[in-house]
């Protein structure tokens, strides 16, 4: 029996990779439900290796390669690419980017025009990744945790781990030597004015930020990275950077309800990489950082495989 | 350089905000070899709550100059300025006053009243300032005991946009420790500002945002070393005419 602390992200992950091994697995939560006090609820839920390279280690690239495909398993995958655009005077932004980034195509106003219409005539150059996708994180989690207890987990809600587990996911709940949480910022938008069928990446020198088109005209706009394990709301300057970037890539987000704003602490390491760590006797999967969604499914194989091999049928 | 009784031998003091991740970070200051690191105190941590990004900065063994970066008034900064002596235990203080947004020029007028009250409350003031002479003066007056005139606005790795202003500067202020801050986006830049006789010169997206920011760290440690012995070894000046540099007159005779 395998027994994990934490049902966020990297504790579902993790299980339906043991459960998949033929192992039994019981999770424990101390939130009420698939997510409720897991960080991933927050994220973007973008599967973007490439784009992600632009500040990111190489692994990123390695390890997130093929999580689009894992996530296809349990939950909707949307595999329409990334278009990153910026403002006219922001240009040298997207040189920037396109030289620190591969796996892209240059796009003018007209292919972006093609690709989403409702950004006919906004830019005039962008990059677009076509092999990246986008989920909805709380749909996932929410499916990802059906999918592992219908392989046979428990997951016990409300209830603290034992002092004894054999695998801890509790992000920054773990107290881990170098862990530190980096805040990040969010809000929901609701805007059936305008249609988007993928992410898109607004450069911006001082804060860039990516939009998420999620179903029923809603969007999910973030990107703020401070260096704080104050988990308050959205500070003002957060919220009007973040909303003014929605503007700028379409002015009728002006119209848009805000149905939400959300902030969340991602633990991290300090080269920003997760790691699947003995500490105390006790494996620990922990600082996936921003890159949740992404990396979640390559480190979950790695953590299976540590716990059980390929196979403990 | 000698700054408030404070001696370093490098003169590139270096920001430690954008870096791909503390641990860059922390191999650009070691490559750097700076021993003076920025660090910005933003209202959302003040609290205490970015403890564990500047517990790694803490081992990094440099010393410490806050920054009021981001403050549009004269009591934000000062209430900044107070937060960051309590949080990191130290008098240093690089007090910026932002008067515009977009270009994030210094608010001069700002700046001095806030270096005003922040010097007579014992703070060792580091102003981001203009080129200005009367506004550096101001600021001496004020109770500085070092200026810190921008190159370009912040971040825009545009260079020196003024070297003539800097130049002038340099010989209106001959024993007022000049740090340039702000505007340096390659090492041509910091031997250039260097190679005009400033002390040091403070940066931090040129290396942040650099592909490699752990090797421009090293090249800029080069750059601004360049340029300074540059300055002290009293370079030629320019002429118009070539002058050979084996003697005309007096040639060997050669049979």
């Amino acid at each position: 029996m395998i027994r994990i602390a934490g049902a966020g992200l990297a504790g579902l992950a993790c299980a339906f990779e043991l459960a998949q091994r033929g192992a039994d697995v019981i999770l424990y939560e101390k939130g009420d439900g698939p997510g409720a006090n897991s960080v991933a609820r927050f994220a973007g839920g973008m599967l973007a290796p490439y784009c992600e390279r632009e500040s990111a280690d190489e692994d990123v690239v390695r390890l997130g390669g093929r999580a689009a495909d894992w996530w296809a398993q349990v939950t909707p995958v949307t595999r329409r690419g990334t278009l990153v655009v910026a403002p006219s005077r922001d240009q040298a932004e997207l040189t920037r980017f396109a030289r620190r980034t591969s796996h892209f195509s240059k796009v003018d106003g007209q292919v972006i025009a093609k690709l989403e219409p409702a950004l006919e005539g906004r830019f005039e150059r962008g990059l677009f990744f076509e092999e990246e996708a986008h989920l909805d994180p709380r749909r996932a989690l929410a499916d990802l945790s059906n999918a592992v207890q219908a392989l046979g987990v428990w997951i016990h809600y409300g209830t603290a781990a034992p002092a004894k587990v054999d695998l801890n996911c509790t992000a920054t709940a773990a107290q881990l030597p170098d862990l530190r949480s980096v805040r990040g910022e969010m809000a929901i938008l609701h805007c059936p004015e305008v249609e988007l069928s993928r992410v898109v990446r607004l450069l911006h020198p001082r804060m860039p930020l990516y939009l998420v088109p999620r179903a029923d005209g809603l969007f999910m706009i973030g990107g703020t990275m401070v260096e704080s394990n104050s988990n308050r709301p959205p500070t003002l300057r957060s919220l009007t950077e973040m909303l003014s970037a929605a503007y700028t890539i379409h002015p009728a987000f002006a119209e848009a309800s805000v149905v939400e704003i959300g902030a969340g602490l991602r633990p991290a390491f300090p080269d920003n990489l997760p790691r699947l760590m003995e500490h105390n006797g006790t494996l620990h999967l922990n600082g996936l950082y921003r890159h949740g969604f992404l990396l979640a499914p390559a480190l979950a194989q790695q953590a299976a495989h540590q716990l059980v091999g390929e196979t403990c049928r | 350089m000698e700054v408030y009784g404070k001696k370093v031998q490098s003169r590139l003091l270096l920001g430690t905000a954008q870096y791909p991740s503390p641990a860059v970070l922390k191999d650009a200051i070691t490559a750097s070899r700076t021993e003076i690191i920025t660090v910005s105190l933003r209202r959302e941590t003040a609290n205490g709550s970015g403890a564990g990004f500047w517990d790694l900065l803490k081992a990094c063994n440099c010393h410490f100059l806050p920054n009021t970066a981001g403050c549009h008034s004269v009591q934000e900064a000062v209430t900044t300025a107070q937060m960051a002596r309590e949080l990191f235990g130290t008098d240093w203080i690089k007090l910026e006053v932002i008067g515009h947004s977009e270009s994030l020029q210094p608010d001069v007028f700002g700046l001095v009243e806030a270096a005003k009250i922040l010097c007579a409350d014992g703070f060792k003031v580091f102003p981001y300032t203009t080129e200005d002479l009367v506004v550096g003066e101001k600021l001496l007056e004020a109770g500085c005991e070092v200026l810190m005139p921008w190159g370009a606005p912040i971040g825009s790795g545009q260079g020196l946009r003024n070297p003539d202003a800097l130049r002038a500067m340099r010989a209106y202020f001959p024993n007022i420790p000049l740090i340039v801050d702000a505007g340096i986006g390659r090492p041509s830049d910091a031997t250039r500002a260097m190679e005009l006789g400033m002390d040091a010169v403070l940066l931090n997206t040129a290396v942040a945002k650099a592909g490699d920011p752990v090797l421009m760290a090293q090249a800029m440690a080069q750059a601004i070393e360049a340029g300074h012995n540059g300055w002290v070894a009293d370079p030629m000046d320019p002429r118009d005419m070539a002058v050979p540099s084996t003697p005309i007159l007096g040639m060997a005779e050669l049979v």
